[in-house]
């Protein structure tokens, strides 16, 4: 097998304060695997986040990209290759218009005219979301930021999208819409949640983390059906949801 | 608490004013509020011709008159002091509409409306012409400093958000029953500003991670060709 796009070895972190978040977190993710990284609240999902692209450096252990470590003098690169949907899309979409919002991470990155303009075409494309092109982002509903949220970081052409809870605050149209399009991009994704169904979805695989380590990593439907696992990590599915009856549509 | 949003003074429009390049109308506007203030202020029959200069540019512009008329009530403090000026100043006493007044209060007053007014009413007509975005793009033509444009872009984009989670506090506030009626209501409305600069600060440094996962370093990158 090729080298991983995302490989992170016995990765530990400390907040300055003294919280010790993660303790030696281990993680291989695969070009065009998507994986579920699963776990309760606080137990350190996003701070794993924050490494994968560099904004923290991990205290022990390491990160890389496909096969880049992530350094100091690397992180320009390492956030083209991994593009971070943030959980809240108004933390996200901050420029006056969807255009430049989109082309703002390729833009960073040296991408200039013709070029800039085609990726933002083709990042809002795949999103469904071209006729907004011109539309300020605060007046989108909720659904459609998180849409343009996604497409922002589409257009960085990243190795691997890293999605932080997609389906928080979504209606189950949006839910659904938001499913349809990442499935159909071709592109590894890891995406961070505590929606269960979602992860059975749209994952075949998962990883659960809690209190700062991976304590299992499988088939997602094997996790979800651990009754004595999931209950120790304080994953609990909605009521009246059962796994082993769900077909699945085309696993990814 | 109901501060107007930047972007509702704007008027949309295609007349010639609306067209024209946001530096120019910024440099107009300088450029005429700086020969306002340096006008003697017993020039009556120049000021006169200031308004109708302004006239003639609002009735190009086709923004109607009322929609300025009613953005004018931010101008209502300068009216007020405007107004107390003949009654509290010093000097020579002269008769107008029946009282006894200061005549250089009387003439400072006069000064000022006219000075702010026109201030106020060119002022808006440039809002109202000009779309948020291409005035910040204006001022950074004009070499203003970059950090600074940034800074008011973000005003402009996360004023929305700050408002609208400002609504909700209030609303979740007066849902428990708290209605700000008298002075001892007041450290309420002063602990929820407190949670508000809190979360918006909180929000801007989300904000900023979010940027630097694109891959900014500092500067906005130049997003789109045509600029």
């Amino acid at each position: 097998m090729s080298a991983p796009v995302l490989e992170v070895r016995g990765l530990a972190y400390a907040y300055p304060d003294g919280h010790q978040a993660l303790y030696g977190v281990n993680l291989h993710v695969h070009q065009g695997e998507r994986v579920a990284l699963l776990g309760p609240n606080g137990a350190g999902k996003t701070t794993l986040v924050l490494h994968l692209n560099g904004i923290l450096a991990p205290g022990a252990g390491s990160v890389s990209v496909s096969g880049l470590p992530v350094t100091k003098a690397n992180v320009q690169e390492v956030r083209r290759r991994v593009g971070v949907v943030f959980q809240d899309p108004d933390d996200q979409l901050f420029m006056p218009s969807v255009r430049d919002d989109v082309a703002f991470g390729p833009a960073n990155h040296g991408v200039k005219g013709k070029a800039l303009e085609a990726r933002v075409r083709d990042a809002l494309d795949k999103v469904g979301m071209s006729e907004f092109i011109d539309r300020p982002p605060h007046h989108l509903s909720y659904g459609q930021r998180r849409r343009v949220a996604v497409a922002t970081v589409l257009a960085m052409e990243p190795e691997i999208l890293v999605l932080d809870e997609p389906s928080s605050n979504l209606d189950p149209a949006s839910r659904r819409e938001l499913a349809d399009i990442l499935r159909s991009l071709a592109v590894t994704v890891l995406m961070v949640t505590h929606d269960l169904p979602y992860a059975l979805e749209l994952c075949s695989r998962s990883v659960v983390l809690s209190d700062g380590v991976i304590v299992a990593d499988g088939p997602t439907c094997e996790l979800l059906t651990d009754e004595v696992l999931m209950s120790a990590h304080r994953l609990e599915l909605p009521f009246g949801f059962d796994p082993r009856a769900v077909r699945l549509p085309s696993a990814g | 608490m109901g501060a107007g949003h930047g972007h509702k003074l704007h008027y949309h429009g295609h007349s010639p004013i609306h067209r024209l390049p946001a530096h120019v109308k910024l440099l107009g506007l300088l450029g005429f509020m700086l020969t306002v203030v340096a006008t003697p202020r017993d020039w009556y029959l120049v000021f006169v011709c200031y308004l109708t200069v302004l006239g003639v540019f609002i009735a190009v512009s086709q923004v109607p008159p009322p929609y300025i008329a009613k953005r004018m009530v931010i101008e209502v403090p300068f009216v007020v002091f405007a107004l107390l000026m003949p009654f509290i100043s010093t000097g020579a006493r002269t008769e107008f509409l029946g009282l006894t007044v200061s005549e250089p209060g009387l003439l400072a007053a006069g000064g000022l409306l006219a000075k702010g007014t026109l201030g106020v009413i060119a002022s808006l007509t440039l809002a109202a012409t000009t779309e948020p975005r291409d005035l910040l793009a204006g001022l950074a033509r004009l070499r203003f400093p970059d950090q600074l444009v940034q800074i008011m872009g973000f005003m402009i984009r996360y004023l929305d958000v700050v408002g609208d989670e400002m609504r909700r506090m209030r609303v979740a506030r007066e849902s428990r029953g708290f209605r700000a009626t008298s002075l001892r209501h007041w450290p309420v409305v002063a602990r929820s500003s407190g949670a508000l600069f809190i979360r918006s600060y909180e929000r801007g440094e989300r904000v900023h991670l979010a940027m630097v996962s694109r891959g900014y370093t500092g500067t906005l990158p130049q997003t789109r060709a045509d600029r």
